[in-house]
């Protein structure tokens, strides 16, 4: 077997859970989402991170 | 030999691939046009770390690999030069913005350190770390497709009890900042670059071309990065995300863990991972690589076969692998990269256990079944 059959799978499987996501989460919303650049936007930095504790 | 003309055996390559460039733009402008202009630049974002990782082959698992077995300093050296980039413009960034940008900085612990030693054994044990592991299974590496998975299976879980293991006992939360921190993060990465390359065989120190490129690359993306998301990159919080998504959505509840339940994680359960940083960027990085390698040669490579223990060891270590890394407040990306060009001493604490876990992984390997022992 060769690498293409493994990667298919795997974007296979990336597709499948993007749409059961976008099945299962509250809709889009692209007049309601941040600047393009956090950097310059006045807004708080507000994503997940790896780092960050609750509450922290 | 084929009596093909060149001409006629290269054009259905050269347009198989302008249609897969074309694909990935048309991607992150249907997400931009979705969710938000931010968050189609951020899948952009994560393309280009994967195609640049792949591409070039830069990475962490492999040039620790290389230094501890070969004595080869090449790829210690890149990695180091490449944090140093990104701390020479995010210290001053974060410190004139400090309500835009955050860094990513957690606290030095006992559970913190005993994580990213098992991490560093667990990366060598299936040769990937946090990026490592997505653009391997992206360009076709079955032990990282088969990891990858359980990776975020135990992301899931690590999340799940991280409010217990930090319980266990944590320093408060320790970062560099100003031109003194700046200088002394310079020069602890110049002084583990001088480490390596001391140690290292003559003829295995100087960096090639490749190398300086992929550096130069991925640091102006984890930049770049910083000033859209507004945070450091990271890998495994969106690993985790995804099987907890997937948890929700089979009627699991997640009430019963502090993590889970915290206001920003069940904002983010019920947001799309469309709009989730490290969600994007992970996809990217799977993308981008799946991108380059089919670029490099179709890939046509055979895939290598392991004996059944073998993959068992995959599927634990896969599994650690994400446990550990929620434990240790990030991967080799989330705490060793973007923690030490941010700062955090955490990110020191991290580089100094994983390594030391690399050396047990390293020595591990042969006996689990995924290479010859020597």
């Amino acid at each position: 077997m060769t690498r293409l059959p493994v990667v298919i799978a795997l974007l296979a499987a990336v597709a499948a859970l993007l749409a059961l996501d976008l099945a299962t989460s509250h809709p889009l919303d692209p007049f309601a989402a941040p600047p393009l650049m956090a950097l310059g936007s006045g807004q708080a930095s507000g994503g997940a991170h790896c780092a960050s504790l609750p509450g922290q | 030999m084929t009596d093909t003309p060149l001409e006629a055996r290269i054009a259905p390559r050269l347009k198989g691939r302008a249609l897969a460039v074309l694909m990935a733009l048309v991607a992150a402008l249907a997400v931009a046009a979705l969710a938000g202009p931010r968050y189609g630049a951020l899948l952009l974002i994560g393309l280009g770390f994967g195609i640049a990782m792949e591409g070039l082959r830069f990475g962490f698992t492999g040039p620790w690999r290389r230094l501890i077995l070969f004595r080869d300093a090449t790829g210690m050296v890149a990695q180091m030069i490449c944090i140093g980039l990104v701390a020479v413009a995010a210290f001053p960034l974060l410190a004139s913005n400090p309500t835009e940008l955050s860094g990513a900085h957690a606290p030095v612990g006992y559970a913190m350190i005993g994580g990213a030693f098992v991490f560093g054994m667990c990366m060598q044990i299936v040769l990937g770390c946090g990026s490592g592991t997505l653009v391997n299974a992206g360009s076709g590496n079955i032990v990282s497709a088969v990891a990858l998975p359980f990776f975020a299976l135990g992301s899931f879980a690590g999340a799940y009890h991280l409010t217990w293991w930090t319980g266990l006992g944590s320093l408060p939360v320790a970062a560099l900042s100003g031109p003194f921190g700046l200088a002394l993060t310079l020069l602890a990465l110049a002084s583990v670059a001088g480490i390596a390359l001391a140690v290292a065989e003559p003829g295995k120190r100087k960096l090639p071309g490749r190398l300086w490129a992929a550096a130069l690359i991925v640091a102006g993306l984890a930049i770049l990065h910083l000033v859209v998301a507004g945070q450091p990159w990271g890998v495994v919080y969106g690993l985790g995300l995804w099987v907890a998504k997937g948890a929700v959505a089979l009627g699991a509840d997640l009430s019963g863990s502090p993590f889970w339940a915290a206001p920003g994680n069940v904002e983010r359960l019920e947001q799309s991972m469309l709009t989730d940083i490290t969600s994007l960027t992970d996809i990217g990085l799977i993308a981008g690589a799946a991108l380059a390698a089919w670029w490099r040669d179709g890939l046509t490579a055979r895939v290598k076969g392991h004996p059944v223990h073998a993959w068992v060891a995959v599927i634990v270590a896969g599994f650690l692998l994400g446990y550990s890394s929620r434990l240790a407040f990030g991967c080799n990306i989330g705490a060793l990269f973007s923690g030490v060009s941010t700062g955090s001493l955490h990110g020191w604490a991290w580089f100094a256990a994983a390594f030391t876990g690399s050396w047990y992984g390293i020595k591990l390997r042969p006996y689990l079944g995924l290479e010859p022992r020597r």
